[in-house]
């Protein structure tokens, strides 16, 4: 039987599956990132689901307890996101620096342009 | 020969009149120069005052920081094919008769990068500075390989070849490390001339912050493992 917390969490965990499902019906993410966060939320699941798994893991790496394993994974991961996330933001930020430069020169060069006397 | 000389300014509308008639109009060896103005999405008067000089303005509608702005005067150059770019700062903290002297080295083709360093003779340089600075130098040379002696200086020329080659990706201040990297990685030849730095107030408010220097070297690190 599951407990009340396990219960809560696979509920979630169902729903945030289901998000990644839809938002890649919707083509909102591409396929490999769905497949990326389905990895994430299914191995949750399993560790949720079935707490043995997560502390046969622990004893094979030389964790004490399942739930170490899952914070440290979790952690790291979480990490590394962030990280992902603050590139992303810098290329989002190059991009629009690109924008902005491309639309001032071009308006300097329509002004100067128009500026030119008609023959 | 042609030169552009070009003035990066955000919010400097009490000094860029002043800054903008100091330039020379005239160097020596050289047939045209022109002066440019990237305003780098001012709230103030800049663009106005900038105008009010007569020197034409590419107007960046958002700010984008003193990188972006040197990009945009890099494209610019480029696009009209000038054979020298000098970037001069719009605070008032370089002495124009300076710019003669960086140009020199490009017209006797003897660098394609000119640095105007502050810290060679280090007169009259704010201690703080001074400690900033190098930490910036080690930085840039643990980072990237290149040496400096002021790797942050706002006063520097490049040549046609290094115009058509320089192409960094910091849109801020991290941007000049970048540039030496860029030159670095294309075998361009840099100098450094010793320059004169004027610190006043307004120049010293409107440039680097010391506290710059962190989010600085964060953006280094994320550059070199992303």
């Amino acid at each position: 039987m599951f407990t009340s917390i396990q219960i809560v969490l696979i509920i979630f965990i169902l729903f945030a599956i289901s998000r990644v499902y839809l938002r890649a019906k919707e083509r909102v993410i591409p396929v490999k990132t769905a497949a990326f966060w389905a990895f994430i939320w299914i191995t949750a699941l399993i560790g949720i689901a079935l707490p043995t798994t997560t502390s046969k893991i622990a004893a094979y790496v030389g964790v004490g307890r399942g739930v170490d394993v899952i914070v440290y994974i979790s952690l790291a991961l979480l990490f590394y996101l962030v990280f992902r996330i603050y590139v992303m933001i810098e290329d989002l930020r190059h991009e629009i620096t690109k924008l902005i430069s491309n639309i001032g020169l071009k308006n300097t060069q329509k002004k100067s342009t128009s500026k030119k006397p008609i023959k | 020969m042609k030169a552009l000389i070009l003035v990066p300014a955000f919010n400097e509308a009490t000094v860029i009149y002043s800054v903008l008639n100091s330039i020379p109009k005239k160097i020596n060896h050289l047939e045209n120069v022109e002066i440019i103005v990237v305003d780098d999405g001012s709230h103030d008067n800049t663009k106005k005052e900038a105008k009010r000089a007569g020197i034409q303005v590419i107007s960046h509608i958002l700010n984008r920081g003193l990188g972006a702005a040197i990009k945009t005067g890099i494209q610019y150059a480029r696009e009209k094919k000038y054979d020298i770019l000098v970037t001069f700062d719009g605070d008032g903290q370089h002495d124009p008769l300076d710019i003669q002297k960086i140009v020199q080295p490009i017209l006797m083709q003897k660098a394609d990068v000119v640095i105007g360093s502050r810290f060679i003779t280090k007169e009259g340089v704010p201690f703080d500075r001074l400690i900033i600075n190098s930490l910036a130098n080690v930085a840039t040379y643990l980072l990237f390989g290149t040496k400096s002696t002021d790797s942050q200086s706002g006063l520097r020329a490049l040549s046609k070849k290094a115009i058509a080659l320089i192409d960094f990706k910091a849109d801020r201040m991290e941007f000049s490390s970048e540039i030496l990297l860029e030159a670095k990685k294309h075998n361009l030849i840099v100098k450094e001339i010793p320059i004169k730095a004027i610190y006043t107030e307004y120049s010293r408010a409107k440039g680097q912050k010391n506290t710059n220097a962190f989010p600085v070297m964060f953006k280094f690190l994320v550059k070199l493992f992303r």
